[in-house]
């Protein structure tokens, strides 16, 4: 009816190829965009960013990051909360160190410096496969946190081993510390959020993208073929590794504000964000913001939905939420094992037939 | 324009006029859940059985009724900020927070330096905070976790026969691997380097379930003391494993947040004699206790119902104090200003401006239940002092076994000075003229 495509033509391969083919879609999301740039800086108050928009952004990019190496290249890792330690903690050396540095060159940085310990921790990749390349990523992920923890060096040598952001601007507007204003703070991750994830979905589709997936798919049939397992793998690594610093970056300088390593990456980080790409959906894009929104905004959405409008107590509320949480994830993972994205496909699909579905 | 803004416009607008009925929120941050919740239930319950004492039985505060806004956090600092977002805006705004975390207090202080809203760390969170010259928004007396090392240092050496005593003992500090537990390391390095005792670090990592190997190192090193700085699940574990090693009780120290009935009860009878630090007594034997049972628990209106026979336990006295504290601390503010709808930057000045004497605390319905306090613009942890006070498992109490110690100050602030500097340097802070 009105998901169709019909006289909808393409006289080039760069329009037949394009992200999103079809009129609806790209008008679906220029109104997105309108909206997530403008209507919400407008509207949302100060609870909204800093409780909501801003945590579900960060995550997104950890759960791009990851699903670049686990969802495309099928490499299992555990070590996503220590790669976002170090992220986070490359941000903070860079601020306190050279605190004339812009922000945007930071950022980078924290994520290349990331990508370099990545690469590091992905090098026995190329030997091991499966559960036993997560046990070895769960010693990276272990390892990285008790360095933090251990070396005074990484948090200057404060009595607590706690890291507090400095206050840093970009072109004059103050993005870290308390006195950024939560819009500001909220715009800047919304920018970071898009250009990263545009730039995923672009290396998805590209050689590189499909040397992941031809990997994932059946490594020996790759090689057999042509593609060069080792450097395959590594730029996985590299470029999921990236990604994932900078959301460190973002979660500790934007976000919070200051981190105590111990607490604020640990294990439960990786699995956090591998359960956002495993309900998400596996090998998209669009899953990893599905994953993020739902294990990051809906927890908050039940509390509040049970202390403010039921009146539960606290204490009740989070304990319920908690069994909700795990009755959810279960749900959809039956209803459908390829995640939420794919659920969307066959949304869209269905729409498409729509009034007359068969 | 915000929706916010414009709602918290109207309501300025309204209480200006005088239309809104006023109320005095306080947000209370528990936990209930999670692996500290049995540190956690005992604390909040203690604090907001207070407020809704005071409500029940007196209309309030000078007449002005009390809202309370729990929130629960989980003892996770993200929850933490989401809770503080979330109620910081409620009603006429927050009047002050209570963490009950160091984690969640690091992330705080500088939110709410920036919304101007006081934030109470009642011997624990950031040490440095005492610094009232540099820290204008956070308290943390009555004492902090370095006059919380030295005053455990004093009493060792009491214990030894003199200061000189100390030269070549081993003292052991087993601690919470987080922020709150590093926090006395460096007081006991500088004290260490004075009294010539040979320090051991031993690290816990969150939640504490496993402790095997370091109480395998005390037993091979025999430290002449150990001191604990735990909290949740991790002191109930350390106390059975000391005693599993046949470690001397009486020679085991824990800070004020590893001295309750939760912590020792588990080990039954191998936890006697286990030490601890406290600020003040234990026990429901005083006026409000009884108070409180009549007027929250016999109505009804208590957070947690079924804590009525565990009223008086350590951590709920805690509780307690706390929110004694910050009632008088309302009430001073609503004298300095002479208003009643005082704002959360007039209660900043009521516990600038807090004394609460040992007097008061009698007419309060706590005759000798800690010291008198006295806090200033300077100094924001007060001169506040602790004794020792011992488990005892046959009668299943706590008992005060020392006299009341005060920090070694010459010890203590000219680190506290040096690390407040530096927060201030590295944030652009100028310390305020306290004149």
């Amino acid at each position: 009816m009105f998901y169709r495509e019909a006289g909808q033509f393409k006289t080039s391969y760069a329009a037949d190829q394009a992200i999103f083919p079809i009129a609806q879609d790209r008008w679906f999301i220029a109104a997105l965009l309108a909206v997530a740039y403008v209507v919400v800086p407008l509207t949302a108050d100060e609870y909204w960013f800093q409780a909501l928009l801003i945590p579900f952004l960060v995550y997104s990019v950890a759960a791009i990051g990851l699903n670049i190496l686990t969802g495309y290249c099928g490499q299992l890792s555990l070590g996503t909360g220590g790669f976002m330690a170090v992220g986070a903690y490359a941000s903070y050396k860079l601020m306190t160190a050279f605190p004339e540095l812009n922000l945007i060159v930071v950022f980078l940085l924290s994520g290349l410096i990331t990508a370099a310990v990545g690469v590091l921790f992905g090098i026995p990749s190329l030997r091991i496969k499966g559960f036993y390349l997560a046990v070895a990523t769960l010693a990276a992920q272990f390892f990285l946190v008790w360095l933090f923890n251990k070396v005074p060096w990484f948090y200057n040598y404060s009595a607590t081993g706690q890291i507090t952001v400095p206050e840093a601007a970009l072109f004059g507007i103050t993005l870290t510390g308390p006195a950024a204003s939560p819009v500001a703070k909220y715009l800047f991750v919304l920018a970071t959020v898009t250009a990263l994830a545009l730039f995923a979905k672009n290396l998805a589709r590209s050689r590189t993208g499909r040397c992941w997936m031809a990997i994932r798919d059946m490594d020996i049939a790759a090689e057999i073929i042509g593609i060069r397992p080792l450097a395959t793998k590594l730029t996985a690594f590299a470029v999921s590794s990236f990604y994932v610093g900078i959301a460190g970056a973002l979660m500790f300088a934007v976000w919070l504000g200051s981190a105590e390593p111990t607490e604020a990456f640990n294990i439960d980080k990786s699995f956090l964000v591998l359960f956002m790409i495993i309900i998400g959906g596996l090998g998209t894009i669009l899953g990893s913001f599905f994953g993020a929104a739902f294990m990051v905004v809906m927890p908050i959405a039940l509390k509040n939905l049970m202390v403010d409008a039921l009146g539960f107590s606290t204490g009740v509320a989070e304990h319920v939420q908690i069994m909700l949480m795990g009755a959810l994830i279960v749900f959809f993972l039956i209803v459908e094992p390829h995640g939420m994205a794919r659920l969307w496909q066959i949304g869209k699909e269905k729409l498409r037939l729509w009034p007359f579905p068969y | 324009m915000k929706l916010k803004t414009l709602l918290g416009g109207a309501l300025a607008a309204a209480v200006l006029t005088g239309t809104a009925s006023a109320e005095l929120v306080i947000p209370t941050l528990d936990y209930r859940t999670g692996p500290y919740a049995p540190n956690g239930i005992p604390f909040a319950n203690g604090y907001s059985d207070y407020f809704t004492l005071l409500n029940e039985r007196d209309g309030g505060i000078e007449g002005v009724k009390i809202r309370l806004e729990p929130c629960e956090t989980a003892y996770n600092t993200q929850k933490g900020v989401e809770c503080y977002e979330k109620t910081k805006n409620v009603g006429s705004g927050a009047l002050v927070y209570q963490p009950l975390s160091t984690g969640i207090t690091y992330q705080l202080i500088p939110k709410v330096t920036e919304d101007r809203i006081p934030m109470h760390t009642m011997g624990y969170g950031r040490t440095s905070a005492a610094n009232g010259r540099i820290f204008e928004w956070v308290f943390n007396f009555p004492l902090t976790y370095w006059d919380g090392a030295t005053i455990a240092i004093q009493y060792i050496a009491d214990q030894e026969g003199g200061f000189d005593r100390l030269r070549g003992k081993k003292i052991a500090l087993v601690y919470h691997n987080s922020a709150y537990g590093k926090e006395p390391i460096r007081t006991l390095e500088v004290m260490a380097e004075k009294f010539g005792y040979k320090l051991l670090l031993l690290p816990v990592d969150h939640p504490g379930q496993e402790q095997k190997a370091t109480w395998l190192q005390i037993r091979r090193e025999r430290p002449d003391w150990v001191l604990m700085w735990g909290w949740g699940v991790m002191n109930q574990v350390a106390i059975k494993e000391a005693a599993s090693i046949r470690y001397p009780m009486d020679r085991f120290i824990g800070v004020w947040w590893s001295g309750s009935e939760n912590d020792v009860l588990p080990s039954g009878m191998a936890a006697n004699g286990y030490k601890s630090l406290a600020f003040h007594a234990a026990g429901a034997d005083f006026p409000l206790h009884k108070d409180i049972l009549k007027y929250v628990y016999d109505r009804g209106k208590a957070v947690d119902p079924g804590f009525r026979d565990r009223v008086g336990e350590v951590l709920y006295n805690r509780g307690l104090i706390a929110a004694v504290w910050a009632a008088e601390a309302i009430r001073t503010a609503m004298r300095i200003h002479g208003t009643k709808n005082v704002t959360a930057a007039m209660v900043r000045d009521g516990f600038e401006n807090l004394e609460v004497s040992e007097q008061r605390l009698a007419e309060l319905g706590l005759p000798g239940f800690t010291f008198g306090i006295k806090i200033s613009c300077a100094n924001h942890r007060g001169a506040g002092k602790a004794a020792v006070q011992q488990w005892d498992a046959r009668a299943k109490k706590w008992k005060i076994v020392s006299k009341y110690y005060s920090p070694l100050e010459d010890v203590v602030w000219p680190l506290i000075e040096e690390d407040s500097m530096n927060y201030a340097k590295e944030h652009g802070i100028t310390p305020r003229d306290c004149k």
